[in-house]
């Protein structure tokens, strides 16, 4: 109650009402509510086929909507999709690397797209750890880990308001896991948004201030740390389909 | 325009790596035109088929410069993030369809003079005009079905088959418009410079419908919506 009347002033990044999704017939997302306030870290848990990856790709505008409500950024996913897309950044679970360009041409190309400088690329390049003998190196035969990298800066030249972020921990060290986790924090101390997925057991990723838990395609779960967790729709995600 | 230009200069990039347009597509090409002239083994006859063969000849090579195009695109799901951030994706169909435009032109340029030296195709006079706007026009032609159904095939299992089901009954005008075309510039007895012209308008026409029609429906096929 006290999250609902906090966002009544409209400081949303993602809202959606009763959204529902079908794939192929099947509800990936089975009615959905949900709002993230600008600026929020959260995490985004569940079991395989919860849903997570489905959410994350409707925030994008890259799954269409079969019923209910999404804004974005105040962008009506369905009607506004290209103003939705010019300010989300999604990185799903492959990292969309051209394989025959080096990790530096895949970064450039991104921000050539966006205009953004040479100057940003050396330094998101050197923010994520890609050095120069891995920027001059082809994606296709960079490791998982230095792909994983080479996408992060990507969508970091970006500076995109809402980070989309599928397993984002992924394929990373620890050393990378921890600076990514640092970047997730000053993305939203800067004033973007991130709503990222995550395996249960990956308990600690990024500190995230709240954690919402999705279960059969609804929100089981929304917590906050401090405050007692909110059953949304637990309920329903119990009851057989 | 700037992103039309990056995207397409980001497949040419590509393109200038894998050295697959010089490396496999030409010499492809070049061994379909040479199989013709030794299948058909009659000078008046291979004379009056080497516009034809031409054409014929990037057909087949269309193909398969639009898998290569597609298939650096959907490996690491490039598309897919490329759509997810670009506010028009519209420009990524023009781009990746300018890309394919200026591969095309260099080989309908290497198949037109291996016309000559092949079949001794000759051009004079007003046919040099008609033939390099026919040139421009035919492959802005294929290079614009072609980038339309590949992102219709590019998530589909057995793509390679499906594609050239797909898109030669398609082409088959424009095939049939840039042969008539190309004719008339070799100076064939069966079609004169003037009827030519009418072709190459045609393809015009054709070019700007499939660009009309890939401009508005690139995003929803790639993105596999209904």
């Amino acid at each position: 109650m006290a999250r609902d009347t906090a966002m009544a002033g409209g400081n949303l990044a993602i809202r959606l009402d009763g959204a529902v999704v079908a794939l192929g017939g099947f509800p990936a997302l089975a009615g959905v509510d949900l709002q993230v306030r600008n600026g929020e870290l959260v995490a985004l848990r569940g079991a395989n086929g919860t849903g997570k990856s489905t959410l994350l790709r409707l925030c994008a505008g890259l799954t269409p909507l079969t019923r209910g409500t999404a804004l974005v950024l105040g962008h009506n996913v369905v009607t506004q999709r290209d103003s939705v897309r010019s300010l989300v950044g999604l990185l799903g679970h492959d990292n969309g690397l051209y394989d025959d360009l080096t990790a530096r041409e895949n970064v450039r190309f991104v921000a050539d797209l966006v205009g953004a400088t040479n100057s940003d690329v050396d330094s998101v390049l050197a923010r994520l750890g890609v050095d120069a003998r891995v920027a001059a190196t082809r994606a296709g035969a960079l490791s998982a880990g230095q792909r994983r990298r080479t996408a992060l800066a990507s969508l970091l030249v970006r500076r995109a308001q809402l980070w989309l972020l599928d397993e984002p921990h992924a394929g990373l060290d620890s050393a990378a896991r921890s600076e990514l986790d640092d970047i997730l924090r000053e993305a939203t101390s800067s004033g973007a948004t991130v709503l990222y997925t995550t395996h249960e057991s990956d308990a600690r990723d990024a500190h995230p201030r709240r954690t919402i838990t999705l279960a059969g395609g609804v929100v089981a779960h929304d917590v906050s740390p401090g405050t007692h967790a909110t059953h949304m729709g637990a309920e329903r995600a119990e009851r057989p389909r | 325009m700037n992103m039309v230009l990056t995207i397409a200069r980001k497949d040419l990039t590509i393109e200038w790596r894998t050295r697959t347009l010089l490396a496999r597509i030409v010499p492809f090409a070049l061994l379909v035109l040479v199989l013709f002239a030794v299948a058909l083994d009659s000078e008046p006859l291979i004379l009056r088929a080497a516009a034809g063969l031409v054409w014929l000849a990037m057909l087949f090579a269309t193909m398969i410069m639009v898998q290569r195009s597609f298939d650096v695109e959907i490996v690491d799901s490039a598309l897919d993030a490329l759509l997810g951030f670009v506010s028009s994706p519209s420009k990524v169909f023009f781009g990746k369809a300018l890309s394919l435009f200026v591969q095309l032109f260099a080989l309908a340029v290497v198949l037109v003079c291996a016309s000559v030296v092949l079949y001794g195709a000759r051009v004079e006079g007003s046919g040099v005009v008609l033939l390099v706007t026919v040139l421009v026009t035919a492959t802005l032609g294929l290079a614009l079905v072609g980038t339309l159904y590949g992102v219709v095939v590019a998530n589909m299992n057995g793509r390679d088959s499906l594609l050239p089901l797909l898109a030669l009954p398609v082409l088959a005008p424009l095939l049939i418009g840039a042969t008539r075309a190309t004719e008339a510039a070799f100076g064939s007895d069966t079609i004169d410079v003037a009827n030519g012209w009418a072709w190459a308008a045609i393809l015009v026409v054709y070019a700007v419908v499939f660009g009309s029609a890939g401009a508005v429906a690139f995003a929803p096929l790639a993105q596999g919506e209904s």
